[in-house]
């Protein structure tokens, strides 16, 4: 048992200002091994990840590999020990080919001898069972396969640790099993894998140990088989699911019966096709669908962000024109994009500032928000959203994923919308907040909000919404209500099988 | 704790141009005390005026004050420079002239209407920078280029070839000083334009709306900020800077020279910028930083001239302090010496930690 040991961490610690980011956490990956890392955002996940990855210098604490001590002071130190990482945000070169991007950085002579990596890079891939060769330039592949030949770089480079950060949020089902399948080959070499992502349905199906944080601190290292999802869950917020899960009825009823608010008719943008849709007031409703089957692009259209080609709608049976944000803005509607980095969040400005960011927009250039008054609405949203931060006048860009998702939800309830559009607001954040966002959801429809709601999972969506429609290659192809609010109909309209 | 932790922030930025200003004068304190002395001297008018090297230096750096808060405010919403500000000064002072010869006599009322016109000018120069930058994407430097390249030639056709001069006690008044008041009429106009642009921050979401656009133009966007009118805007703005600062220049020598007027001003400009600690990848941003910069660079200048460094060398020795200055403001340098501070401080604590036992 003691040999297979290949990477421990003992009496980890971490400080930054004002915080204990990681407080005596022990880490142990064993060689051929999955181990996944658990925790809700601000457990500590991403620290102990950097610590590792030389981002971070730990302020207390021992690592060893394969029993010899080592310290990490940079990104190359890890690389040096074999400790390889591969980010949610692919950090490869797209204009260059796959090969280039295999070999870049570590060539062994000064001269390139591009033939001499191609046909290298096509041994590895072919190896690995990677569909894609050498010479295609890698902006042309999927996501997925981009990832892959992040994780086939690393693997070449002799990499012993690998590190898989949120590797499948941006796949779609197909993708994340060509992304298993290779893992699980990685596996049999006897690589150790560490693996991080907030789905836990795909922790289970391929992990081998499950070692879950909770506030900076280890709360233990479970084999897989011996922790049941529900128990994980507990674990990882500390309190038991059943409490969390009890959300409230949905007001399905009632929100037939009001005002329509929102009508468009064949709207269409640069991005979404001509489709029809409606919201009463109140309501919960969500467009559900595979990744890139129109749904994100529909709601973008809506909302005035993409180029507006054509339709008509109509905001409380009055015709209207909504082309840009702003316009959507003015007639009460509020949109959270799905890419919280490029979209969502001005990340070097306090979080103060990105609350009132929507807010002062609307009310225009020449009555800007005073200092006073933004402090108390900043002050009022922290409470109420419970936003972890350490001051009001933190950057927003140092908090975790989290808790910058409830920001910007507070951008947009500061401007007391009428329609909020929220597309993945869950998505790359913990349990514990997921809940928070689907309550405060329903709160809001409570309160005559009408509500769009995106989620890539189905069952979130059930929990939340009274309507789904359903999208498949960019055309609505079914509405579900009622009794067909259900996982297995919900598939069979995506899938696009009979009844 | 709060308002202590925001104070220590706001000094971050501030920190470096603020000990670069202090060093110089300690230096020059050392080498010549009577470089600080400050006399009250009779001007050729009669006037009684502040005279001495700090006025020099104050005085100097009027028009590079004046070019890096506009620039500053382009840098922070575009993530680039103008690099034209020289050449278009020198068409807007140009067009003040051109003005205040039409007529027979200069009057306040001519005065007003050229310094108006020269305004239009600049801000039209501006708009044609920032729609190459907004609308069409342009990188600034590259945009500005054009202006760069043909403005001073503009200038010489609005002046017909010729280098005017203009000969009026009002424009003297406006280069030197005014009778009845010591103070430099340059410095004056350096603080009417700073607070002209307090005073826009206050009454206007200018100064968080430049910063969304110049942070994250893509969610600016989403939150219904129009960022192509924010950037054109800068440029805007930075024209009226620039016509302010010809016309100072035009009034210091009484006539318009295109081909020397605020020559090589551009450099310095983004240097000040810089200085200041300003971000040049655009983002947040400090108006103060960037005017306590141009006077780093004005007193750095002047100290060197004061040391008889002959005015071909001046430029090799300002390259030397720059050079040091930016190493030590860039954000190497700032991650260790931080990490120092708070090692110093963690062990200051545990001293006292001891010492209370």
């Amino acid at each position: 048992m003691k040999e297979d040991v290949l990477l421990t961490m003992r009496h980890i610690e971490k400080r930054f200002p004002g915080v204990l980011a990681l407080n005596d956490v022990d880490f142990t990956l064993r060689k051929g091994e999955i181990h996944a890392l658990m925790g809700e955002n601000g457990a500590g996940k991403s620290t102990l990840i950097k610590i590792l990855t030389g981002v971070y210098q730990m302020d207390g604490g021992e690592v060893t590999i394969e029993g010899t001590p080592i310290s990490i002071h940079s990104p190359q130190d890890a690389q040096n020990n074999g400790i390889s990482t591969v980010y949610q945000e692919i950090t490869l070169c797209p204009n260059l080919t796959v090969a280039e991007n295999m070999f870049i950085g570590r060539e062994d002579s000064a001269w390139i001898r591009h033939k001499d990596y191609e046909k290298r890079a096509d041994e590895i891939l072919e190896k690995l069972g990677i569909p894609t060769r050498g010479v295609t330039q890698l902006g042309r592949c999927s996501l997925a396969i981009q990832q892959m030949v992040a994780i086939a770089r690393a693997v070449d480079m002799k990499c012993k640790v690998l590190i898989l950060d949120e590797p499948t949020s941006s796949l779609d089902d197909k993708e994340v099993n060509m992304l298993f399948k290779l893992m699980r080959d990685l596996k049999a070499q006897g690589v150790g894998i560490i693996f991080v992502t907030h789905f836990l349905e795909q922790v289970y199906e391929v992990s081998d140990r499950i070692t879950v944080l909770r506030n900076g601190e280890l709360v233990g290292e479970y084999p897989v088989e011996q922790l049941p999802q529900v128990e994980l869950v507990a674990k990882m917020i500390g309190k038991s699911l059943d409490e969390l899960s009890n959300l409230g009825e949905k007001n399905e009823k009632a929100a037939e019966k009001n005002d329509v608010f929102y009508e468009a008719e064949s709207l269409s943008s640069s991005q979404a096709l001509p489709f029809n849709f409606k919201i009463h007031k109140g309501e919960v409703n969500g467009f559900t669908g595979l990744l890139g089957s129109g749904r994100s692009e529909s709601v973008r259209a809506i909302f005035g962000a993409d180029k507006i080609n054509g339709g008509t709608v109509k905001i409380k049976g009055e015709n209207v024109k909504i082309t840009r944000p702003i316009d959507a803005m003015k007639h009460g509607i509020g949109y959270l994009a799905e890419d919280r980095k490029r979209d969502g969040i001005i990340a070097e400005l306090s979080v103060r500032e990105n609350i009132i960011l929507a807010l002062q927009v609307m009310n225009g250039f020449f009555k800007p928000i005073s200092r006073s008054e933004s402090e108390a609405f900043a002050d009022e949203y922290i409470k109420v959203l419970n936003i972890k931060t350490a001051s009001r006048e933190t950057p927003v860009g140092s908090l975790s994923g989290g808790n910058q998702q409830k920001v910007i939800l507070a951008r947009w309830l500061l401007t007391h919308p009428d329609y909020l559009i929220l597309d993945e607001p869950t998505r790359g954040i913990d349990v514990g907040t997921k809940l928070e966002i689907q309550k405060l959801v329903l709160k809001l429809a409570e309160d005559g909000v009408s509500v769009t709601f995106i989620s890539s999972e189905v069952e979130e969506m059930l929990r939340t919404c009274s309507r789904l429609i359903v999208m498949r290659d960019r055309h609505v192809v079914g509405e579900l209500k009622g009794d067909d609010l259900n996982q297995a109909q919900v598939m069979k309209t995506i899938a696009g099988g009979e009844a | 704790m709060n308002t202590k932790k925001k104070f220590n922030l706001s000094l971050g930025q501030l920190t470096i141009p603020i000990i670069a200003i202090l060093i110089l004068v300690v230096f020059n304190l050392i080498r010549d005390p009577s470089f600080f002395s400050i006399g009250i001297t009779q001007n050729n008018d009669g006037n009684s005026v502040l005279s001495g090297n700090l006025i020099t230096v104050i005085n100097g750096a009027s028009e590079l004050a004046i070019l890096a808060m506009g620039m500053t405010l382009v840098t922070a919403a575009c993530g680039g420079q103008d690099i034209s500000v020289g050449a278009a000064a020198a068409i807007a002072g140009s067009a003040f002239v051109k003005i205040l010869k039409s007529g027979d006599s200069i009057s306040v009322g001519t005065v007003i209407l050229a310094f108006l016109f020269a305004c239009v000018v600049a801000m039209i120069f501006g708009a044609f920078n920032g729609t190459l930058v907004a609308v069409f994407k342009i990188q600034p430097m590259i945009a500005t280029l054009i202006l760069y390249t043909c403005g001073r030639s503009i200038a010489y056709w609005i002046n017909g070839g010729a280098t005017p001069t203009v000969q009026s006690s009002i424009i003297t008044a406006i280069g030197g000083f005014i009778p009845g008041i010591p103070v430099p009429t340059p410095v004056l106009i350096v603080v009417i334009v700073a607070i002209i642009f307090k005073l826009v921050f206050h009454f206007t979401s200018l100064e968080i709306l430049t910063q969304s656009v110049g942070i994250n133009g893509s969610a600016a966007r989403l939150n219904g900020i129009n960022s192509t009118f924010i950037k054109l805007l800068s440029f805007i703005i930075l024209g009226v800077c620039v016509a302010v600062a010809g016309c100072i220049g035009v009034s210091r020598l009484g006539l318009i020279n295109h081909e020397t007027l605020l020559i090589d001003i551009e450099m310095d400009t983004i240097l000040a910028v810089a200085i200041g600690g300003n971000n040049l990848g655009g983002g947040k941003f400090k108006i103060s930083g960037s005017i306590i910069g141009a006077y780093v660079i004005q007193m750095l200048t002047i100290t060197l001239y004061a040391m008889k460094v002959s005015s071909t060398d001046v430029k090799a020795y300002k390259a030397i302090v720059i050079i040091l200055l930016v190493v030590i403001g860039s954000p190497v340098v700032k991650a260790k010496f931080e990490k120092l501070m708070t090692k110093l401080r963690s062990g200051k604590a545990k001293e006292t930690v001891k010492g209370a036992e």
